[in-house]
């Protein structure tokens, strides 16, 4: 199937479901006002389901609207979710932010979604894009007076590339076949960049990663795992972490977030796509995502029984890294 | 006549005298973007590009700024005052600004300086020191929609002198008493130069795709565009981060702390946002924005509808579209607009 056929078959799923009174809502992506800019679409009658549509640049990770609906509105909704999406909504159920019942899961198997930073890189900073199209492996980029065919595999996104896992691990619904589970990518060869480094050279990566960041929280706020009420940022009694763009304000932000999606981040990359200064804000979560594999044999939302590494003590859980 | 010329080859030279007096700065590209940046005397500036993708507003109002300075002690003499930071040490001059971003700094000194009891000295002391040398848009983005905001890519309101590129030629325009002053030595511009000019204005303009209607929202009731049914729906996909107000030029909602580190004390103003539950938080736990509804509602009516209201028709968006490619859920500012002029 391509993408028009699982977009034509997302609409009529999610019609369906609307209209037999399934589900009250239906989370899926539709067309955006730019190229490359598909964008989270709330479809609540079988005619706005036909706005649904599906295509490489479904980047925003919509298991984050799940936790994020306003209150009175905790009906059951349905989802569209790849692989990664689907492993959040396994995480979210069992950190108890949703339960199983209320979330009908419409499952599609992933192509490996597109990372537009790269799409325009490789056409050149300066053109403006007007049209982007899928053609099987290729993609079709114009411009005014111009065309140019990239590979797909080209501009992937740097997590879609390494995926372990690009089919729905849990679905109600499957839209099409499932595909290989992975890309090909190998995770632990890019997982941790820094490793290598001594500490001092650690953190000067670590600053010249990070300085272009604004503390504009997209990142966080594109992040399914980010559901606190308060996020740590935001507490003012006391406040734990300082205002302003001084490097170690930053640091503060950016060490604590990875450290709080630590056995839980499944690599979706939603924060890098959300991210507007285009910072590979993953280098530290798949470090870490990376070490609680080697040192718990835990992979996040996988499967719906295992229980997470940091939600439970074992005696004999690794301590080498007390220091 | 304020029309004068000045030939490419000679601009930095040109931007180089400008600089003797003057710290200069201009878009250049830096690792794919486009990002403001310090020109070196006798280099030459960027001609061609669209914008920069953040806005220049931390030349005026700096994300995170020092306001003052204190020694954090309860008793001695100068226990707890506070000793205002030193202002800018050097003129300034920021070449080729778009238009949309010149605009904006006017719309803003409307809001940093209004009257004897608001007005706000480090803003006003930026302002004063820099020179505005802004640049026409000869090929407008598929985003821009300035013209629809009392704006255009040829627009001279905000800048001191506006360049506009003919090729091998600018044609400089001295717009306010400064910028004249800026350009007086240069020769003066002909009958076919001016028309030159005027020609690549309309053709910009033209360029303009899209046109947002402003027409009806001022002619309602603020209560009936604050109820209106759509922002039931606009807020849905909304994040709630900072993206959109830190890339626009005229978003200028702050925050200011207090921070202290053993006997040192500062007082700091970052930016903040109306996107954040936080920003409106009272002391008392209510918080009068307290849904995300409110919260996005309040972005736009404050643009569209409570600057217009309050400052006599100025629109609080210039148009240069940075939101709408920025959004990490593609929210459009166009789209919002049109609904509230529906
Ligand atoms: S989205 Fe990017 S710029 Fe914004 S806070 Fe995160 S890393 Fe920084
Ligand atoms: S940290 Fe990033 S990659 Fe990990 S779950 Fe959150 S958005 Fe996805
Ligand atoms: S409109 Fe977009 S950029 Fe602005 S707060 Fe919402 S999600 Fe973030
Ligand atoms: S609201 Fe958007 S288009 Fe308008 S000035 Fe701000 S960033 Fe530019
Ligand atoms: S919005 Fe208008 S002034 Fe600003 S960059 Fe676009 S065309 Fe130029």
């Amino acid at each position: 199937m391509d993408n028009k056929d699982i977009a034509q078959a997302i609409r009529e799923a999610a019609s369906r479901l609307l209209a037999e009174g399934a589900v009250d809502c239906v989370i899926g992506y539709e067309a955006g006002t730019l190229p490359m800019r598909e964008r989270p679409f709330f479809a609540y009658t079988p005619e706005e389901a036909q706005r649904l549509t599906w295509t490489g640049f479904c980047c925003n990770n919509l298991a984050n609207f799940l936790v994020r609906r306003p209150q009175g509105e905790a009906g059951k909704v349905a989802v569209v979710a790849q692989g990664c999406v689907s492993r959040s909504i396994v995480g979210l159920i069992k950190e108890h932010q949703i339960t199983r019942e209320q979330v009908h899961v419409i499952g599609v198997a992933s192509p490996g979604m597109l990372d537009r930073d790269k799409v325009q890189a490789l056409v050149g900073p300066e053109k403006v894009i007007t049209a982007v199209s899928e053609e099987g492996e290729d993609l079709l980029v114009e411009g005014p007076g111009w065309q140019e065919r990239l590979p797909r595999k080209k501009v992937m996104r740097d997590n879609c590339y390494t995926c372990v896992q690009r089919n729905p691990v849990i679905h109600d619904d499957m839209i099409g076949e499932e595909s290989e589970p992975t890309h090909g990518g190998q995770i632990d060869k890019v997982a941790a960049p820094w490793e290598k480094l001594d500490t001092a050279g650690r953190l000067a990566a670590f600053a010249e990663n990070y300085q272009d960041c604004i503390r504009c929280y997209a990142c966080r706020d594109a992040c399914p795992l980010c559901y606190c009420h308060v996020c740590f940022v935001d507490e003012s009694q006391p406040q734990w972490c300082g205002k302003t763009q001084d490097g170690s304000d930053v640091l503060t932000y950016h060490l604590l977030r990875a450290f709080h999606c630590a056995g839980r981040c499944t690599d979706c990359g939603a924060c890098e796509s959300a991210c507007p200064q285009g910072i590979k804000v993953r280098r530290l979560t798949s470090k870490i995502e990376k070490d609680v594999r080697e040192l718990y044999g835990y992979a996040p939302g996988l499967d719906e029984k295992s229980v997470p590494p940091l939600s439970a003590h074992k005696p004999d859980d690794p301590q080498g890294f007390i220091k | 006549m304020s029309d004068k010329i000045l030939n490419k080859d000679q601009a930095a030279s040109f931007l180089a005298e400008l600089g003797r007096e003057r710290d200069l700065f201009a878009p250049a590209v830096s690792q794919g973007k486009v990002v403001w940046a310090p020109l070196e005397p006798g280099q030459e500036p960027l001609w061609r590009f669209s914008n920069t993708a953040l806005s220049p507003k931390e030349f005026f109002f700096p994300q995170t700024e020092c306001l003052m300075r204190f020694k954090n002690r309860q008793d001695g003499e100068e226990g707890m005052i506070m000793h205002p930071e030193p202002e800018l040490a050097r003129e300034r001059a920021l070449v080729n600004m778009r238009p949309c971003d010149a605009k904006a700094f006017g719309v803003l000194d409307l809001i940093f300086c209004q009257d004897q009891m608001t007005d706000d000295p480090y803003w006003r002391d930026k302002r004063e020191k820099s020179l505005i040398v802004a640049l026409a848009c000869n090929d407008p983005c598929p985003t821009c929609f300035c013209t629809s905001m009392n704006c255009g890519p040829h627009a001279e309101a905000g800048a001191d002198v506006l360049l506009v590129d003919l090729g091998e030629r600018l044609l400089a325009k001295g717009v306010s008493d400064k910028g004249r002053e800026a350009i007086a030595a240069l020769p003066e511009a002909d009958e076919a130069d001016l028309a030159a000019a005027e020609g690549a204005k309309q053709k910009a303009e033209a360029a303009i795709t899209t046109q947002v209607a402003m027409d009806n929202i001022g002619g309602r009731e603020v209560m009936e565009l604050y109820e209106a049914k759509h922002w039931d729906r606009v807020h849905e996909s909304c994040l709630n981060c900072g993206t959109c107000t830190f890339f626009c030029p005229t978003c200028h909602c702050f925050d200011i702390q207090d921070e202290t580190q053993g006997e040192q004390g500062r007082r700091v103003r970052n930016w903040d946002y109306c996107m954040s539950w936080l920003f409106t938080q009272h002391g008392s736990g209510h918080n009068p924005r307290g849904a995300k509804k409110d919260r996005v509602r309040q972005r736009f009516m404050h643009k569209f509808s409570y600057i217009p209201l309050k400052r006599g028709g100025e629109i609080g968006c210039v148009g240069c579209g940075r939101c709408v490619q920025q959004c990490p859920v593609n929210i459009d500012v166009r789209e919002v607009v049109r609904d509230m002029n529906a």
